[in-house]
């Protein structure tokens, strides 16, 4: 049985068209981009051209605002750590309580150093409350870093206009955008966004290649300090089959964007309703009407996601999961329990994410897989009776601590 | 992925005694929702005997809580309360052939779920002094909250006095800036400020030092890791010393256990700080044998 990907949004496969495209900078095209010889200057070329391919996709002004750095991460922390070194006298930042831990964990080791950092919280949706937001917005802020989507539900932020609020407030505003960029359609140069963060491997370019847009005229500081390559913006040499990759990868996305937001989207709703339809005491997570085309997050209550995910992976199903043990922490998702869903649906919730290589027989099998393996974890579980939970199910199981 | 061993997907895939036990005279219930991990056990006792004649479980949790409970009633089945009460947390990990340490958690849940069933049975209130925080040191499996509890009864300063106190950053190291956080976390609460460990008492750069003096800080380099050795049942021993080479017995659970070498790399490593020279630490195999494993907590 072949198996079935439904976990895009950790990572995707890499287009075999775009290893094509790649392969020739690791025998051929080696030579380093910097060089005068004809070795490097076509290579030169290549990153010109994957440069303007990624501009296209993003909608930048300009090709020099694309600075290629290793991941994402590298990405949102050169923004962070950017900011707070133009403005020293700065000592705020606001983000959300459901940003990635590439953001969450820069900004709980900032406060170590003495910054404040303002989380937003979410409501039940997961939306944010932009009047608390707008209250925060004062001189003391250095930098707003708010997702554009998230990981885990796909629930999208209203980030163009909180970028224009900032804006508007003289405040510098960032952007983990890793799980948008390809899905949906930007045009950052109509937007006031300042810096955005880019992954190469979310979108079907392979692991180790990120980009940070960086706003014309938007004061920077870079993290790597070296050579002159990204304009003296991002030292060390130039990863340069990952990046004629990622402008490949860009370049296909923007091609794709159209089935991406009706043939993957149609898949995805076809799967929540199908399994919905199937499984009682089951909820979509997250914000349905606001969300990327291809995640569906949902939580079967009163059973461990790591346990559903063992059994699909015994079918050739791959998802991921929100709970604590799949995480390898002692709380479930800091997202779940954000938007104050609770502990008995928290550690159940699954996260398919779709990609334009999934067919509907695909979706269908997995229809068909999820509720016997629900049922079957349901049939250990001391909050499950006969044919349902169980009565005030709180009060039936409460264990020794808690 | 979590590497579990065959016999963990085994009994996860096709757990033994699952679902609700009609007739048990004896439940257990233990685990935290907030950790994503409960368990409630059932035992149908014997009152002649006192002998578990079956067992059941429910369990809210990951694969390996799941197999730790289905592994669980399997062993005590047949065995008296007594003999059940033997059963360690290390056992049910055993019988799994082991389990990641970041899932040891869910053996020890067994084990507490089964205490509870017993006291439940003998009409005693079973009372929980688990606590546990989140893991820090992944090589012995040490959580937070272990650290924590022993650098504040022990009045612990360096992250070398918590590796010879609870072994955690006693291997891979990575942990290391957790367990300074915790230390300049408590050393805060006395009023004192963490320093990173000043290098053990200067050893003159010549290497002058009298034979006695070496002897005696070899002796004191081993009377400093015992402690921790014995915590876990174990031991360590001076045999002799020949040169660079000195010789060691590993008592108790520590001889034979899977971290012996990592134990007598840590304890060497000691030795040539406290010496200042190289030297080779040589176990010398105990005539009794091994009686079990480590158990890493």
């Amino acid at each position: 049985m072949n198996p079935i990907y439904l976990d895009n949004n950790a990572t995707t496969r890499v287009d075999p068209s775009v290893v094509e495209v790649m392969l020739p900078f690791f025998t051929e095209q080696f030579g380093n981009p910097s060089s005068m010889h004809s070795f490097g200057n076509k290579v030169g070329l290549a990153l010109k051209k994957a440069r303007q391919q990624v501009q296209a996709l993003i909608g930048a002004e300009h090709d020099s605002e694309i600075i290629f750095t290793s991941c994402g991460t590298e990405s949102d922390s050169t923004a962070i750590l950017s900011a707070l070194k133009v403005q020293p006298e700065r000592k705020e930042i606001i983000t959300t309580a459901v940003e990635h831990p590439a953001i969450l964990t820069l900004c709980q080791t900032l406060e170590k150093d003495g910054y404040t950092v303002h989380y937003l919280k979410v409501d039940g949706k997961g939306r944010l409350d932009l009047d608390e937001y707008a209250k925060l917005l004062t001189d003391k802020v250095a930098i707003v870093s708010v997702m554009w989507a998230n990981n885990e539900t796909g629930t999208l932020f209203p980030v163009e206009k909180m970028a224009e609020m900032a804006n508007a407030a003289g405040v510098m505003f960032h952007t983990d955008a890793v799980q948008i960029v390809g899905k949906l359609p930007m045009d950052l140069k109509s937007s006031k966004i300042d810096m955005l963060s880019i992954s190469g491997h979310k979108l079907h370019a392979p692991k180790g290649i990120g980009v940070l847009y960086l706003r014309r005229g938007a004061r920077f500081r870079p993290l790597l300090r070296g050579g002159h390559q990204e304009r003296g913006r991002r030292a060390g040499t130039e990863n340069s089959a990952s990046i004629v990759a990622l402008g490949a990868a860009c370049e296909q996305a923007l091609e794709h964007m159209a089935y991406e937001n009706t043939e993957v989207r149609a898949l995805r709703d076809r799967l929540e309703k199908g399994i919905l339809a199937q499984v009682p005491n089951a909820f979509v997570t997250g914000d349905p009407d606001n969300r990327l085309p291809n995640t569906c997050n949902i939580a079967f209550e009163y059973i461990e996601g790591e346990g559903i995910l063992l059994l699909l992976n015994k079918q050739g199903i791959a998802a991921s999961s929100g709970s604590a043990c799949t995480s390898g922490s002692l709380e479930p998702s800091h997202v779940m329990r954000a938007m104050g869903i609770p502990y008995t649906a928290a550690h159940g919730t699954v996260r398919f994410s779709l990609s334009r290589y999934n067919t509907e027989e695909e979706i269908d099998r997995v229809i068909a897989a999820v509720p016997p393996i629900i049922a079957q974890l349901r049939k250990l579980s001391p909050y499950w009776g006969e044919n349902g939970p169980v009565t005030d199910p709180a009060q039936a199981f409460a264990p020794v601590y808690a | 992925m979590w590497e579990y061993s065959e016999k963990v997907q085994e009994h996860f895939f096709n757990p033994r005694n699952a679902g609700a036990l009609g007739d048990a005279n004896a439940t257990g219930e233990v685990g935290s929702i907030s950790c994503g991990d409960a368990l409630r056990l059932m035992l149908k006792v014997d009152p002649e005997t006192e002998r578990i004649l079956d067992a059941s479980f429910q369990t809210f949790g990951c694969g390996s809580a799941i197999a730790s409970s289905s592994a669980l009633t399997e062993m005590i089945k047949g065995m008296t309360l007594d003999e059940a009460l033997k059963v360690s947390n290390q056992d049910i990990a055993d019988y799994l052939d082991g389990l990641p340490p970041e899932k040891m958690h869910c053996s020890v849940m067994g084990r507490e779920a089964l205490e509870a069933a017993i006291a439940n049975y003998r009409g005693e209130v079973w009372a929980d002094d688990h606590e546990e925080g989140a893991l820090i040191c992944k090589c012995f499996a040490i959580d937070a909250v272990m650290i924590e509890d022993t650098v504040r009864a022990n009045n612990l300063s360096t992250v070398q006095d918590v590796i010879n106190y609870t072994k955690a950053g006693g291997g891979c190291a990575a942990c290391h800036e957790g367990i300074e956080e915790i230390l300049t976390k408590v050393l805060a609460e006395r009023g004192e400020s963490f320093k990173v460990t000043p290098p053990p008492s200067p050893v003159a750069a010549s290497g002058k030092m009298s034979t006695l003096e070496r002897v005696k800080r070899i002796q004191q380099v081993i009377e400093d890791v015992r402690p921790a050795l014995q915590r876990d049942r174990g031991d360590i021993e001076l045999v002799d010393i020949d040169g660079k080479t000195i010789y060691v017995s590993m008592k108790g659970a520590c001889s034979g256990c899977q971290m012996e070498a990592l134990t007598l790399q840590g304890v060497q490593q000691k030795m040539m700080e406290a010496l200042g020279e190289f030297v080779k630490l040589v176990p010398v195999r105990a005539t009794t044998p091994a009686p079990g494993l480590c158990n890493p907590k």
